[in-house]
């Protein structure tokens, strides 16, 4: 159902993204999974005119707040950019499937590119509470993109920060790092969001190393809840590729099943 | 009796508001009981199994509309009659299903079957696609095509036939002129209108397929006007479908000529708004001192 949730704060924290808290009404809409998303009305008025998708980047039932981190990039994101502490803003979810957590999973692995760490930071914060180590290669375009060096320290993720300024992160490389840490670290379980690139090289370590792995996709979307078919990907399943709605059957898929066009 | 009833030919519905096919989908169940609509149209059927067109299928534009080219993704006829009308049974609002095809042969052989089918309360004629046999031009682009294709299905069911007109041509009245000849019981005006947006950054098209449908409050006057001019020109019930997003923008297209209006991109950003719609129509009706919603259809003042 949709909800109008009251904005505790909505503050840009670096060059390009916003951090957004809101207090939810009722603890209805609980449990929120990490990976799952909410489809945000970002103003009031007809300007932008469809809701946007943001992954859920903190989940705090017992307060019922819920947090975002988003790029601001387009129409949607700058209005939502402008909303103030105590405005109401309209929220329908959580929609979608979250991260699944493999049985007997020790060490994890999360991949992110640019703001792919919101969902995969929602993800390790879970890690953590079930006593899972987590590692993580964060990539992004600059310095000043890094996003939560310091609270993924905090939380005890140990974390790579690679990005294109320097070189460090290119696909080569950060495969090389990856692997390094699958073999030292024991990694059972691999996390990716927000680079196709990262993405392929990192389906096939998977695939080298057996090791369970999901990915979270991000497309345009209209409804947000299976009536439109804007978003779909394919996937592979018995030896027949299909598509499939990202907002209903994903948007987090087994990293193995999804084909890269 | 809510007064909101309206009658489509031999269609009654409890109330004027259904969606527009291709906004609506089973999952719609979990925000809106379809027992509170007028009619309930899934997205349209193909009769063999279609995956669609690759993303970025849809894009906004800047002035109040999307753009969509989904490609009629489609699980196939079979797959529609083993699981997608037992489901739609559940409910006694009239079932509408929306048939596709790329041939006239195949529109036949769909409605043929489909209208064999109790549970099947009309059928709407999606001819507003492109047609694979004619370079990509729809049937309904055409009004010979357009009065072959109704014809011909016509030969095969009694049951209501509602043909989804393109905006996309130089006259709509020609066509539903066509349509009303041929046999057809109401008709839709219209379908989206072709149009095309492109990222001025990366310089290329917004969504995958160049061009789409463009849908959204931007196009309700367009809508308006065509509904109008039809209403002028036939007898026909006609079902408004364009930029509907609360009740005054349906009474709007009631008043130019509409008995029943269609629902699409405004379920897309609240699922609810159909309900909203039909609740805001009878606040208009009290307002207005109307006992019969269908009192109004076609009840533009001009001069």
């Amino acid at each position: 159902m949709a909800v109008k949730t009251e904005i505790l704060f909505n503050k840009q924290i670096s060059k390009r993204y916003f951090h957004l808290k809101v207090k939810v009404p009722n603890k209805q809409l609980f449990p929120v999974q990490a990976g799952q998303f909410f489809h945000i009305k970002c103003s009031d008025g007809s300007k932008p005119l469809l809701r946007r998708p943001l992954s859920i980047f903190r989940i705090n039932e017992a307060e019922s707040t819920l947090e975002f981190l988003y790029l601001v990039k387009g129409v949607g994101t700058m209005a939502l950019a402008e909303r103030k502490k105590e405005e109401r803003l309209d929220i329908l979810g959580p929609l979608g499937k979250g991260f699944s957590v493999a049985e007997g999973s020790e060490n994890i692995l999360v991949v992110a590119r640019g703001v792919g760490i919101a969902t995969l930071s929602a993800l390790a914060f879970k890690m953590k509470r079930m006593n899972i180590s987590c590692f993580a290669i964060v990539s992004a375009r600059t310095k000043e993109d890094y996003l939560m060096e310091a609270e993924l320290k905090a939380a005890g993720v140990e974390a790579v920060f690679v990005n294109d300024e320097d070189g460090t992160s290119d696909p080569h490389h950060v495969k090389l790092l990856a692997e390094t840490l699958v073999s030292e670290k024991k990694i059972d379980g691999i996390y990716t969001c927000g680079s196709r690139r990262l993405s392929i090289l990192m389906k096939e370590l998977a695939c080298e190393h057996q090791l369970f792995a999901e990915i979270a996709l991000e497309e345009n979307m209209g409804c947000g809840i299976g009536s439109c078919y804007g978003c779909v990907c394919q996937i592979e399943e018995e030896e027949s590729i299909r598509p499939v709605r990202i907002c209903m059957e994903g948007p987090v898929f087994p990293l193995e099943k999804v084909v890269f066009a | 009796m809510s007064g909101l009833e309206v009658s489509l030919g031999k269609l009654h519905l409890k109330n004027p508001i259904m969606p527009a096919s291709g906004t609506f989908a089973e999952q719609m169940t979990n925000y809106i009981d379809i027992n509170e609509i007028g009619a309930v149209i899934p997205k349209s059927i193909t009769k063999s199994r279609r995956t669609g067109n690759p993303t970025p299928r849809i894009c906004e534009t800047k002035a109040g509309g999307m753009i969509n080219s989904i490609g009629i993704q489609s699980e196939g006829l079979t797959y529609f009659k083993e699981k997608t009308i037992p489901f739609y049974a559940n409910f006694s609002t009239p079932f509408i299903p929306s048939v596709s095809a790329d041939s006239i042969e195949e529109f036949v052989e769909i409605c043929e079957e489909l209208g064999a089918i109790d549970e099947v309360d009309a059928i709407e004629l999606n001819i507003s696609c492109p047609n694979l046999k004619n370079n990509g031009l729809a049937f309904g682009m055409d009004p010979s095509i357009s009065h072959e294709l109704v014809s011909q299905v016509r030969k095969t069911t009694n049951k209501p036939l509602i043909p989804k007109l393109s905006p996309n041509v130089t006259s709509i009245v020609e066509i539903a002129k066509a349509c009303e000849a041929s046999g057809a019981d109401i008709l839709t005006v219209s379908n989206t209108f072709l149009a095309m947006s492109i990222d001025v950054h990366t310089r290329k098209p917004k969504i995958s397929n160049v061009m789409g449908g463009y849908s959204g409050p931007a196009i309700l006057p367009l809508v308006v006007r065509m509904v109008y001019q039809v209403y002028q020109a036939t007898s026909l019930p006609i079902i408004g479908c364009g930029g509907v997003m609360n009740g005054e923008d349906a009474i709007e297209l009631m008043l130019a000529g509409a008995s029943a209006v269609q629902i699409g991109t405004a379920s897309f950003i609240d699922p609810e708004a159909m309900i909203t719609i039909r609740d805001e129509i009878e606040a208009y009706m009290k307002v207005h001192g109307i006992k019969d919603i269908q009192e109004i259809i076609g009840g533009v003042v001009v001069r």
